[in-house]
């Protein structure tokens, strides 16, 4: 139980308000992961306690815990770090690198493109990489061109890695539980501007798992169908419930895991609304959601009422000034509106 | 010496050359097997670099780990690759190490340690510290050998490795195989500073510049190496300066930008040869149980290319494995 809890509702299950982060879910997936398996290690930058445990504070605890032989905070050299990790899982380990941003993988590339994402296949099966790479990123800090990028489509548009994207403190502790029992390489994406928000009732006990691969539908509905991941799936849920107010009845699909995705729940949400509304922080162009749609499109061409449409983020770099990095990313507003015109 | 009590005696010295007459063998009948059409492979020759491999390979165990690069057979096969998954790969054919798909420049074969073959510059070091820290968190008292060339000195990727090795204390090797160009660029067009042997200082590890052709001098820096790695006092950069005498890769007309008197002189010292005779002068082996060593190594190469030849090819299906540990449905 939460200690913010107030002593007039100790006595019933759940606390009067939510006090359960994203942030407080994940620390706890390190937390339970690490005392249930020794070979589990971590490492990045500032991620040790003397070094703060983690900018955030993801990882704060385990050094003081499980010690400086598995929890190591590194030299700024992402290369490095991927390499010590891809290394480390050839022989046994179930290493958990940080990468501080998702705009730092771009100098890390070649470690997870051409190693992390192809060695299995490359030593036919002989060797795998069983590790998973945790990184934060998102708009809305102000932090402009290089640090808040989503850059999911590079990672899912390379064979032999996963991408994962959670949007709530359950998803977050049981896709972060279910990345580190993969046999594969997993990029972890973690949205910085919502790890704080106290959105839960209570932390997930340690036997919670969400299957990678496997969306989830947060709302049911008949006329549209919905698709989105990470900080936007909020926004889809907002939009979704106003448009229930203006009476279409939106399926909301959080598809939590980017790559591989769940075609089957959303093929089939499809086939039954035949109209559908994708939405993602990341730039549109190029993006997840195009992949999505040439599916859609593809499977159910003959049954769909309205062609797919697309919501991303601009066609440029994140910009700087508040009311440009505002009008850069999809919001709940323009997700409805966007409803409102398919439904029509 | 600079590397006392790392001396090899006779019986290392034979080990040495052993592994030695198999790469120069290998390294041959891969030439004369692609010339005649029988495998088409890309090919980086390593002919003029055998002696650091097999001197380093005779101080290592079986369990050490080894990664390498595109231009890497040799330090494969001193390592204990054996010939038959080896040639079927080099073929692209299934029963290849990796089944035919990693090819020439994607060998592994993790029962004798060798854990990673990048065809990517310098991309191998960061790994081979990875090796390294499982090494040191299973206390096992395993080295991880990493092998690059003097190009790949000046890549990111090897410099934040020895960093991160000097500062985590890894049991990491790094041998930087010198043959002094680049694809076509000469060592001294590309390399700020002397050598590369002197870049260890800055990370606050030993470096040392070594005849990468002097089967004795070889093995001591090496087995130097070795023993501290095993203790625990953390990583060596060795600078093992050598040759390559057939170009960047087969087919490379090296006529245009190696010196004619430059590659002459290098193989009128072709090490093996001269190592042979050595060992012969020395007493250390008779001339006739040198050409028995020989005429077996030949014979088993024979094996592994007709095994090669006769096996089969990989089916497209074959694309949806491997992946992922679960194939990708059909
Ligand atoms: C990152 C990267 N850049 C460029 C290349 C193309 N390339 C392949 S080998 C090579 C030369 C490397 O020379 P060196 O490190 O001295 O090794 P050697 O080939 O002499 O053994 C180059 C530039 C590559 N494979 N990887
Ligand atoms: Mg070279």
């Amino acid at each position: 139980m939460s200690d913010t809890a107030t002593a007039t509702d100790t006595a019933a299950k759940k606390p009067a308000r939510p006090t359960v982060t994203i942030l407080a879910a994940l620390n706890k997936a390190h937390f339970d992961a690490m005392a249930e398996d020794p070979k589990i290690i971590s490492l990045g930058e500032d991620l040790a306690d003397p070094e703060g445990g983690g900018v955030v504070g993801v990882t704060r605890g385990l050094s003081a815990k499980f010690g400086d032989d598995r929890v190591r905070s590194t030299p700024i050299a992402e290369q490095a770090i991927i390499g010590a990790a891809i290394g480390a899982s050839l022989v046994g380990y179930k290493p958990i690198a940080e990468i501080m941003l998702m705009n730092f993988t771009a100098v890390a590339m070649d470690m997870i493109v051409n190693h992390a994402a192809k060695l299995r296949f490359m030593s036919g099966g002989q060797t795998s990489v069983p590790m998973v790479i945790r990184t934060m990123t998102g708009t809305g800090f102000g932090s402009g061109g290089q640090h808040c990028d989503y850059l999911e489509a590079w990672f899912a548009h390379t064979a032999g890695i996963k991408v994962v994207a959670p949007s709530t403190p359950e998803d977050a502790y049981g896709l972060l539980r279910s990345a580190i029992d993969d046999p594969d390489p997993v990029i972890f994406i973690e949205n910085l501007p919502t790890y704080f928000a106290p959105v839960s009732f209570e932390l997930p006990d340690s036997s919670h798992r969400v299957p990678l691969g496997k969306a989830a539908i947060q709302r049911e509905g008949t006329d549209v169908t919905l698709i989105s991941y990470a900080r936007i799936a909020g926004e889809a849920r907002q939009a979704a419930e106003k448009a229930a107010e203006n009476g279409i009845s939106v399926e909301m699909i959080d598809l939590r895991t980017i790559a591989p995705w769940d075609r089957e729940t959303v093929l089939a949400s499809a086939a039954k609304t035949s109209r559908v509304v994708i939405a993602h922080e990341a730039v549109k162009e190029y993006g997840v959601g195009a992949e999505i749609a040439a599916v859609i499109s593809e499977e159910l061409f003959g049954k769909l009422k309205k062609p797919v449409k697309r919501l991303g983020g601009a066609f440029s770099a994140v910009p700087y000034s508040k009311p440009l990095e505002t009008a850069f990313a999809p919001d709940a507003e323009r997700i409805l509106a966007a409803i409102v015109e398919i439904a029509g | 010496m600079a590397f006392q009590g790392y001396e090899p005696d006779n019986q290392t010295l034979l080990d040495i050359y052993k592994r030695a007459a198999l790469l120069k063998a290998n390294d041959e009948r891969a030439r004369k097997v692609i010339l005649s059409g029988q495998i088409a492979m890309v090919y980086y020759s390593y002919r003029g670099q055998e002696i650091i491999p097999s001197a380093l390979s005779a101080a290592l165990r079986d369990d050490d780990y080894v990664c390498t690069i595109y231009r890497g057979i040799h330090d494969m096969l001193a390592k204990g690759f054996p010939l038959r998954p080896l040639w079927a790969e080099l073929a692209g054919r299934v029963t290849g190490s990796c089944k035919g798909k990693g090819g020439p420049m994607h060998l592994t074969y993790p029962p004798k340690g060798i854990m990673v073959t990048t065809g990517i510059v310098g991309s191998a070091a960061p790994i081979a510290n990875g090796l390294a820290w499982a090494a040191q968190l299973d206390k096992n008292d395993r080295v991880s050998v990493c092998n690059f060339g003097d190009g790949a000195s000046n890549i990111g990727a090897v410099h934040e490795a020895m960093n991160l090795a000097s500062v985590w204390k890894l049991p990491t090797i790094f041998i930087c195989q010198n043959n002094l160009y680049a694809e076509h660029t000469t060592f001294e067009k590309m390399t700020g500073g002397e050598n590369i042997a002197n870049r260890a200082a800055a990370y606050g590890m030993p470096g040392f510049r070594v005849n990468g052709n002097d089967p004795a001098e070889m093995y001591a820096a090496a087995a130097q190496a070795i023993a501290r790695a095993r203790a625990g006092e953390g990583p060596t950069l060795l600078e093992c300066m050598t040759f390559r005498f057939f170009g960047h890769s087969f087919g490379d007309d090296d006529s245009k930008y190696i010196p004619k008197e430059q590659k002459a002189k290098a193989m009128e010292n072709d090490p093996v040869p001269a190592f042979r005779a050595k060992l012969i002068a020395d007493r250390v082996a008779t001339e006739e149980e040198l050409a028995k060593i020989e005429a077996d190594i030949e014979g088993q190469i024979d094996d592994a290319v007709n095994f090669a030849l006769e096996s089969a090819w990989p089916t497209p299906d074959d694309l949806r494995f491997d992946v992922f540990e679960k194939e990708i449905a059909a």
